[in-house]
Order: structure tokens, then sequence, then C-alpha cells
């Protein structure tokens, strides 16, 4: 764990520390299942949008693509009784798909992120509400699916299913980020593309991935959050998750310049702005000043990391003039 | 305030310098060093990267303060300069790395946030007395273009003599030049010495910094070398020569430059062979070029005759538009870099810092980037094998650092370019290309990397060689190819090697005494 990590996780403990003092109800077993439960869902997202950001791209249509995928779930097991696992595994490989366009028309077709997913963002949020003709997507009465229920809403041993879905997500994906031949591919494609082009590697097909990799979760979320709300109205549902999603990564250290960041840190950082919501319920602010509170947050932190990072160069600096280390001589 | 040029004695000196000394955090940087630049005197200051040039520009510069010394500017003993004080009394510098807006035409470049106002309240710009003031700047600098052609069309010399007449725009007395010519071809380079000529008949007077001795031979009056910080000696016109300044620079004579073998080697088998390959900068000039096994191949040419761009399609990185290339006689079809590396083809870039190494990686992860999946086991990074790997490079190539774990951004250049040696040295290269290897590398690294290269080839790679520097070309090369827009327009064999050659070859002109025609097109 990166010092970085190490400061966000001691601020998470932090203001739970204050909002339990104010409010006792925040360490109470129901919420905190509750607060775990968005966190995984939320803490899903997060990591496929890191993928991308460490290359130095970004993916906006992360909420339209929840809005879509978790409409055509619905869709497929409720209506058109689609089994489940088959629906399940379809909707992977449509997140897959989505995301392999995006990379292909950035990689190829030499678009920048920004503009293929903000197409994408207002696309498949279009196809969703004519998909149902802007009605809600949801279960008949009656219609049970204990497994998959149980699988996405269900608890083992106190803890919700799909906060351990998290955790096993995310330790696969750091060995991926941090140990993997193409974790750093996917680093020193975001440090210097060019450069590790010219390394001889192929940067296309490692973006490319980036991108399937971030689909995949987000499809794979979007199940998550379809089974959690059970219905969906595509006009709003997963509205503004992909800034969720960003200001995760960022608040984990991500820079979106690329090449920077821990997966570590993109979970902690979902679990602050998860904490920073509950926070908003239980201490009885106006939930219309949730985003504000939200954003004050982020970018404190994120004003606080740089100006730490600033002071310890200097202070680096200045250790290294009293030790008096005769290096080469400055030019 | 420029007007007590004609009262003062001529003897006088515009500048001196006297015991400035600056010390950084552990380092002298500079120590009791003293100089004088009298008006209309060319300078040459030499010296390897280290030895205190920068930071001695950065006290004329008035960015740096110094220790202790003082600082006399026309008549006036100053303990430091401020960077007003320095533009103010007529210094002006040309950077190797140009400060000029690609995106603005040159009359707006040279007359940046100066430019003359139409009245009105609008305060637009009044572009004819724009054109006016910036006329006769470009004559002075014998400019071959237009003033409202936009920046980035110009070639890079051109550029810098955009930067030198933004100097004599502010009245400049004296103008440093940074390192100029590290980055022209020949021809280029020729004009710029003019330039600076001209500036010393109209009795400005210059420091020429440069790597290129034989530059400094050709236009300076004096030249003073650094060393660690200080001054290792000054020498008078007539006792500038190369040898003499390599001496000064670093404290000993230097063995004989690489002189490549005296007797001409016998040539290797073909390796790598280009036939009638086009690149997009010349879609309709055909290349064939044939690389040969243990043989080091110079390509040389102007700048913009197709040398880069060459040697990026047989890496793979541009589009080989038409022709066919064969490695050890087998047919090879490369589309990618990768392509290329995993044929043993591989390219140390002109840009270094853009394209040769990643900046903020490590030493260690800069060297197993190629060949990451070799240093890994199941999919996963084996850090072990990485840093053995990189030791040992660091070992055998004298790479520079407290550690293999050190950023390569914080090396210097010549150890940087080890460290992309380093890379490809470690997987076995066939045909090793490389663009500009030596540009800006002091010339302690530059011995060593012509060394590498040598072993190289005696090891029995093909190695091609592009290079603008004509030293380098003659001093390394076993055989000369130059272009000439697009084209080879002749290939030396060892025993026609002369700079009149090459340059005559360069901008397509027959050369001398040529025995064997080969390759030309």
């Amino acid at each position: 764990m990166s010092k970085k990590d190490l400061g966000l996780l001691i601020l998470i403990l932090v203001v739970g520390a204050v909002v339990t003092a104010i409010n006792p109800r925040f360490l109470s077993a129901i919420n905190l299942a509750n607060t775990s439960n968005l966190v995984a869902l939320f803490g899903i997202l997060s990591i496929g949008q890191a993928f991308v950001i460490i290359t130095g791209g970004i993916e906006l249509s992360v909420g339209s693509v929840i809005a879509l995928l978790g409409t055509l779930f619905i869709d497929f097991i409720a209506v058109r009784e689609v089994s489940w696992p088959l629906a399940f595994v379809l909707i992977l490989v449509l997140g897959a798909v989505i995301g392999f366009v995006h990379g292909w028309l950035i990689t190829r077709l030499k678009l920048q992120p920004f503009v293929v997913t903000l197409c994408g963002l207002l696309i498949y949020r279009g196809v969703a509400r004519f998909y149902t003709a802007d009605g809600t997507a949801g279960f008949a009465f009656g219609q049970n699916f204990p497994t998959l229920e149980f699988l996405t809403a269900g608890r083992s041993y106190g803890l919700p299913n799909s906060f351990i879905a998290l955790i096993v997500i995310a330790i696969v994906m750091w060995v991926v980020l941090h140990r993997s031949v193409f974790g750093r591919y996917l680093y020193a494609i975001g440090k210097n593309e060019e450069a590790a082009k010219y390394s001889g590697i192929r940067t296309g097909r490692v973006i490319i991935a980036a991108y399937v990799i971030c689909g995949v979760l987000t499809a794979l979320s979007a199940i998550y959050f379809a089974m959690y709300t059970r219905s969906i109205s595509p006009a709003s549902h997963g509205q503004f998750y992909e800034l969720y999603a960003i200001a995760a990564a960022v608040l984990g250290g991500f820079s979106l310049r690329g090449g920077e960041g821990s997966l570590v840190g993109a979970v902690l950082g979902t679990v602050l702005l998860q904490e920073l919501q509950n926070l908003v319920n239980l201490l009885g602010i106006p939930s219309s000043l949730n985003f504000a509170v939200m954003g004050g947050v982020i970018l404190i932190g994120v004003l606080v990391d740089q100006q730490w990072g600033a002071f310890r160069a200097r202070r680096r600096m200045l250790e290294a003039s009293r030790r008096g280390v005769a290096g080469a001589p400055a030019e | 305030m420029t007007s007590t040029d004609t009262t003062q004695p001529i003897t006088a000196p515009f500048l001196s310098l006297d015991a400035v000394r600056k010390t950084y955090p552990g380092v002298v940087a500079l120590d009791r060093f003293s100089m004088e630049v009298r008006p209309g005197e060319v300078i040459g200051l030499v010296g390897e990267n280290g030895a205190g040039k920068s930071t001695l520009m950065k006290i004329l510069g008035g960015v740096t303060r110094p220790d202790s010394g003082t600082i006399t500017v026309d008549g006036t003993a100053h303990d430091a300069l401020t960077v007003e004080h320095s533009i103010g009394s007529g210094i002006a510098f040309v950077h190797q790395e140009l400060n000029l807006f690609e995106n603005l035409d040159v009359a707006a470049n040279i007359f940046f946030g100066r430019e003359p106002l139409r009245a009105g309240p609008l305060r637009l710009v009044d572009r004819a007395k724009l054109r006016e003031m910036v006329a006769p700047l470009l004559k002075r600098v014998g400019a071959n273009f237009s003033a409202d052609a936009p920046v980035a069309s110009l070639s890079l010399a051109q550029q810098q003599m955009v930067e030198i007449a933004k100097a004599l725009s502010i009245k400049a007395r004296l103008v440093i030049l940074d390192e100029p010519t590290s980055s022209l071809p020949i021809a280029e380079t020729e004009k710029l010495l003019d330039v600076i000529k001209g500036l010393k008949a109209e009795g400005i007077s210059v420091i020429f910094i440069s790597h290129r001795l034989h530059e400094i031979e050709r236009v300076a009056d004096r030249v003073v070398v650094l060393r660690d910080g200080t001054l290792a000696g000054t020498l008078a016109k007539d006792r500038i020569n190369h040898d003499e300044m390599v001496r000064l620079m670093i404290g000993r004579m230097l063995k004989e430059r690489e002189k490549a073998g005296e007797a001409a080697r016998a040539p290797g088998s073909v390796a790598l062979s280009a036939d009638a390959i086009c690149t997009s900068t010349y879609p309709d000039r055909p290349v064939s070029i044939e690389l040969r096994r243990a043989e080091i191949l110079g390509l040389a040419g102007l700048v913009g005759s197709g040398r880069t761009e060459l040697a990026r399609v047989l890496f793979g990185i541009d589009e080989r538009l038409a022709g066919s290339v064969t490695l050890d006689g087998k047919p090879l079809n490369v589309t990618s870099a990768a392509d290329a590396v995993a044929n043993g083809i591989f390219l140390v870039p002109e840009d270094r810092k853009l394209t040769g190494i990643l900046l903020d990686l490590s030493i260690a992860q800069n060297i197993s980037l190629p060949n990451l999946p070799a240093h890994a086991r199941r999919s996963l990074v084996s850090v072990g094998a990485e840093l053995a790997t990189a030791e040992k490079q660091k070992r055998n190539l004298g790479i520079k650092a407290p550690s293999v774990l050190t950023r390569t951004g914080t090396l210097s250049g010549g150890n940087q370019q080890k460290v992309v040696l380093a890379k490809w040295l470690a997987m076995n290269p066939k045909v090793m290309i490389l663009d500009e290897p030596t540009r800006g590398i002091d010339i302690g690294a530059k011995a060593e990397i012509y060394g590498l290269m040598r072993a190289l080839a005696d090891a029995g790679v093909a190695v091609l060689m592009i290079s603008s520097d004509m030293e380098e070309v003659i001093g390394v090369s076993d055989r000369i190819a130059v272009m000439h827009e697009g084209q080879i327009s002749g290939i030396l064999d060892k025993d026609d090697f002369s700079q009149e050659n090459v340059l005559l070859l360069a901008v397509g002109k027959k050369p001398k005494l040529l025995q064997a025609a080969g390759g030309a097109q």
C-alpha cells in the first residue's frame, strides 16, 4: 500500500469516526451492509474506469451503458425468459463489445477518447429509452430468481455478496495492474504511448484491451445495479455514474494524464465517496447538497495530495543538500 | 542605453566576469571563473556536460545569483544580474530548444508582446508597421523566408534565424547561442555560421556554445574551456584547434578518435535489404539499400532528405507504401515496431526523450520493456529477472547512475542514450538502426557510444547510423550512403570518404574520385 493509499484510508477512518460521533447509526449493521453494497457496485465501476484512465483515456459512457445493459438484462430474464446464466454471459459479452468498439475507434481511427465515449453516453442512453419506449423495465409480480438474487443482493457471513465479489475482482485486477506484463504495458503507455510503441509494444491492442476490461466490469456492475434497484427507468438509471467512477479513480491517485495510480486507491476512493453520500444522509444535510459535498471533498483531497507531494519533494531536496552528496555537478 | 558603444575605447570589454562562484547543494557548479567578452568578439565556449556551462548561462541571464564574484556589464560592476537587467543590457539568448510559437508567423514571433499598435481603443496590431520593422531584421540574419511565413513551416535553422532576429530586435549587444547547431544538418549549419560572422561584423559579441569543435574552430576569436566548474583554459585565435580543445575539456589527450579500423574490412553478407521502398514523405522516390553484417553503414544527408523516414519505415513505425524488404534473404513484412523488434530489427530513435525512453520509468523498467515476456513467469513480471538484466547492462555499458531503479529522466543525455542502447543490446540485435545517436551528448559519452557501435558490428550486427555530424559519419562508418531529397544519391567506400564528397552527394551533385558507384539511383 502506497503512502497515498494510506493517507486516503486514514481520511476514510477519520470521516467515519466523526460521523459516528455525531450519529452512531453509521456503524449499525444495516447501514454498514447497505453502504458496503453500494461501495461494491460503484467499486467495480471504478476499477474498470481506472484501467482506461491509466492509459490516459477516459470512459464517459459508463452511466448510459449501465442503463442500457441493465434494461436489456431485466428484459432478457423477465420478459424474454432467457435463462439468467445465459443472459448474464450475454450482457458481459455486450459490455466487452462496447469496450472493443470504443477502443477500436480510439486506436485505429484515432478519435479522442473523450469524443468517442461522449457519443457513447448519448447513444446508449437514447437506445435504452427507445428500447423500453421510455417505460420502466422491471420484474412482473411474483417473478423470482433465487440463485441470481442471492448472488447479487444476498449476503454471506453478514457481508453482502456483491462486496465479496468486489474484493475478489479487486485482488485479481490488482495483480493484473500491478504485477502482470499487461499492467506494465498499461503504465508505460500511459506515461508515453509513443515511446512504448518504439519499444515494440503493440500499444493499440493494449489500449483496446483496457477498454474491453472497462466494458466487461461495467456490464457486471450493470447487472448488480439492475438486481439492486429491480426496476429501471432508462431515462435516469445510472446517470452521472461515470463521474462517480472517474472521481473515485482521481481521489485514489489516478492522473487523468495517464500512467499513474493504484488499484487500492481506486477502491478506497469509492469507499470515501460512498461514505460521503452516507454522511449527507445520516447528518441530515439536505440531499440536494449531495453533489456539492462530494465535489468539495474531491477538490480538497486533490489539492492536499498535490501540495503534500510538493512539500515532500522540497523536503527531499533540503535533505539532500544537508547530506551534501557529491554527485555530478549540477549544470 | 546602447549609445555607449562609440564613447568607449574598442578594447573595453562589454562584459567581464571576475572570480564568479556558484554552488548548489553538494556541488560546486562554478568556481573562480573569470572571462571577458569584447564588442564584436566571438567566444567559443566548450566543456563537457556538467562542466558548468548551463550555470554560467543562468548567471548571465539573471536567473541564478552567484555566491560571490563580480559581473561587470558595460563598465558597471554588479554582484548579480537580474533578468530585467540582463535583457536591458542587451544580452540575448538563443537556446537549443527554441522558444517560438509554432502557430504564429515569423513577424508575430519576433515582436511578440511588443507589437506596434494602431491608434484607437481596440489596440489592434499594426500589421503593416510590424512587417516594416521585421524586414530589416530578417535581412540582417540573411533570412530566405518571408515575415508572414508560419514558424511551423520553417526548418530548424530558419527558426534559429528567427530567434536571432528576435535578439537583434531588442538591440542585443551580446548574443549567446546555446548549442545552436546540434540539430542542424551540414548546409544549414553553414548558414548559421555566416549569421554569426554577420553579427560580429556589426560589432555584436557572440558566445557560441557547441559540442561540434570544428565549427568553433571556424568562427571563434577565442575559446574558453570549462572543466568541472573551473576555467580549464583560454585559447587565443591562433591556438584554437580540435585536439587542444579536447585536451583542455577532459584534462588529458583523448585517444585517437574512433578510426574504425584503418584497413577496409571485408564486408559481411547482406542482413537487411530494402528494395524500392517508398515512404509517405517521398511517395514517388523509391529507395533501395542493403545493410551488411559486421558493418557500420553511415547514412548522411541534409535534414529532410528522408533518412529518418527511411528508418521509421524499416522499423515499422511508418507505413511502407511500396517495395519489399528481406531479412537474411527471406521476405519480411514489418507493419509495426513490434514486428520489427520480433525480428531483431531495433531502432535508437532521433528523439531520445520523446520516443527513445520513458523518462518516468526506472532504468531497469526501460531496459526490460521491449522484452518483458522474457522477464515474466505466467505473465507476471519477475522483478528479480528484470533487475538482473538491468544490472548486467548497466555494468556492460557503464551507465552512470546510483542504481538501476533510478528514474531515467534524472540521467544525463549520454546515460539516457546508453539506456536506449542497453534495452536493445539485451536482446541480440540483428539489425541496429541509430538515428543521430550522439546528438546533444558530451564527448566522453560519444566515444563510448562509438565504441559500442563498433563492438556491435564486430559481433556481426548490421548497423545503420544516421548522422548529420560530418566528423562522426566519416570517423565511424565503414561505408557511407548519402540521401538527397528522398533518394540515395550515392554510396561511398572508405577510400572515397571526404567531407567534400559527402557534401556534394548531399546536395545532389556528383562526388569526386568516386571509384565504385554503388546503389545510386
